[in-house]
């Protein structure tokens, strides 16, 4: 090359970013700023107007009485019957779906091994991922209700039945993917020092890849919480304070939007808002907890 | 505490792949044993036959017959992971176990296999790390994370997590490869310490390394890609480095191929 070019003048041979890669840097750069504000307003906008509408009625009253005997113009009445409702459905959900899935899915990574019966399963495993969350629901009805003949008006955990075949696949889908990246050099170390399979999969596997299975979790319950056509069918509705998921219809902070949203009256409305604010605050609550758990269990932390 | 180990007519398979054919060696107690020989010719596959590690991989098998003293590690109900509590093994890279403290990694083996009393557990942490070189270096942050330490830190850390569970024998496979000259100085003064208490075998690329460490050295190589490795010869140190039997033995020592 140089000896071509007279030294008079010399091209660098480490020349400087020719002008049109500088253009299409610019450009590319530009479309992932715009993609990410264009993805970022909605997230925003919703945020706002839900902070916004909702902190009207985020008192403590909201927290402390149910809405029995509180009609839509009636001001006061809160969410007390359908936070609760909420948290014991999603716990119970969470306590039938995370054990099932985790198993399914340490099934399929450490002892499946791309088998018939594996393959199987992650088939199925995919088709309920795209269950429609009715569905599910009409499925538990049909199940509980009209065959077995129990719980003639609904009831929480039946509702906690149908989240559960919706949470189901999320976790097995997130935990298999988190158990594949730990590294099979740990698998190997803990089997080299005559610790068992089992073990190995309990003390190594799993706290490893313990943070992503947490936030997987969390985001599947995140999921699970805001759903309402499962629990409409299933669970009923009451305005009432019913802490006895095994009985009768239980309020829900969904199924109590849903109630408000669509009475005229703007102290229901004012309600609705603060429900929805208070299910995101629950969800974002849940998911900080879930954090300082994971950072618990790593050594470096302390 | 050392075993001596005695191998018959070994094949091993990946699948259909015919990955080592009929080995026979006699590796004995007390006394560190080299594996050397070109990429692939099958080092390391018979390394992990000697404590049932190979058949972990999905289709690997194994044929023949590998007699720990008086006990055959493929017996009719012999249990693997009584077989690799015997015949501890430290792997090419270091890997420590990243969600646990220094302490945790040493105690893995043997709180994995139910020791739970404390006093027992830090008597058996100070005496392993103490054996690994790395007490010294380690002692005021026991609670800090394994995977903290410098490459050969670690190295040093799985080889005391390996002892820790006491076992007769044990393998090393490429345990300097990922490590800096310091460090492997370290590993190396660490093997000759431990070959009083232990039957070490170890792979190795590097034949200065064979040739200071080991009192026996074997030779592996293949005919070509595709075909099973093969025991060319087992002997003496000084003797496979001055005076092979084997004219493949000398061409690989001297760097003559084919």
């Amino acid at each position: 090359m140089s000896a071509v070019s007279s030294p008079a003048k010399r091209t660098p041979t480490l020349g400087s970013v020719s002008s049109a890669r500088k253009l299409k840097d610019r450009l590319a750069q530009g479309l992932v700023y715009v993609a990410f504000l264009l993805a970022l307003i909605p997230l925003v906008s919703v945020l706002w107007t839900v902070v916004g509408n909702g902190i009207k009625r985020l008192d403590a009253q909201f927290f402390q009485f149910s809405m029995n005997g509180v009609s839509g113009k009636d001001a006061g009445g809160g969410a007390y019957h359908a936070v609760v409702g909420t948290l014991e459905q999603v716990l119970i959900t969470s306590v039938i779906a995370v054990p099932i899935a985790v198993l399914t899915a340490i099934y399929l990574v450490e002892y499946g091994a791309n088998g018939r019966l594996a393959r199987l399963i992650s088939f199925f495993v995919d088709v309920m991922t795209g269950i429609p969350s009715i569905v599910a629901g009409l499925f538990v009805l049909a199940m509980w209700l009209l065959t077995l003949g129990i719980m003639k008006e609904g009831a929480g955990f039946a509702g906690s039945l149908a989240l559960a075949i919706l949470m189901i696949p999320t976790v097995v889908r997130a935990t298999e993917e988190m158990l594949k990246l730990v590294p099979n050099d740990l698998r190997e170390a803990s089997y080299a020092l005559g610790v068992p399979r089992w073990r190995t999969i309990c003390f190594v596997v799993l706290p490893t890849a313990l943070t992503g299975i947490l936030t997987g979790v969390m985001l599947a319950v995140a999921r699970v919480m805001g759903e309402t056509a499962p629990l409409l069918l299933v669970i009923g509705f009451t305005k009432a304070i019913n802490t006895n998921p095994l009985e009768g219809p239980q309020g829900s902070l969904p199924t109590f939007i849903w109630d408000q949203a669509s009475d005229p009256n703007q102290n229901a409305i004012d309600r609705a808002w603060t429900a929805a604010l208070t299910l995101i605050l629950i969800i974002m609550l849940l998911n900080i907890a879930a954090r300082l758990v994971a950072r618990r269990h790593r050594p470096g932390s302390r | 505490m050392a075993k001596r180990i005695e191998v018959s007519g070994l094949h091993a398979y990946y699948g259909g792949v015919h990955a080592i054919e009929d080995i026979s060696m006699t590796v004995e107690p007390r006394s560190v044993t080299a594996f050397i020989g070109p990429s692939g010719c099958g080092k390391s596959t018979f390394l992990r036959t000697l404590n049932r590690m190979h058949e972990v991989i999905p289709n690997a098998r194994v044929q023949g017959k590998v007699m720990l003293d008086d006990e055959d590690l493929y017996g009719k109900d012999v249990d693997p992971v009584a077989v690799r509590r015997v015949v501890g093994m430290v792997f090419q890279r270091p890997n420590p176990f990243p969600t646990m403290s220094i302490y945790d990694n040493v105690a893995a083996g043997l709180k994995l296999n139910g020791v739970r009393r404390k006093g027992q557990l830090d008597e058996i942490v100070e005496e392993s790390l103490k054996g690994a070189n790395l007490w010294n270096e380690v002692k005021d942050r026991l609670s800090k994370p394994g995977a903290g330490l410098s490459g050969g830190q670690q190295q040093r850390l799985c080889i005391a997590r390996a002892i820790a569970v006491k076992p007769q024998v044990l393998l090393m496979d490429e345990p300097c490869s990922a490590l800096d000259p310091i460090s492997t100085l370290a590993i190396e003064d660490l093997i000759a310490k431990l070959k009083s208490l232990y039957t070490i075998v170890i792979v190795t690329h590097n034949m200065q390394q064979a040739a200071r460490v080991s009192d026996r050295t074997a030779f592996f190589n293949i005919a070509g890609t595709g075909q099973p490795g093969k025991l060319i010869e087992i002997d003496e140190t000084s003797k496979i480095f001055t005076n092979p039997e084997q004219k493949a033995t000398e061409d690989y020592i001297t760097g003559r191929f084919g």
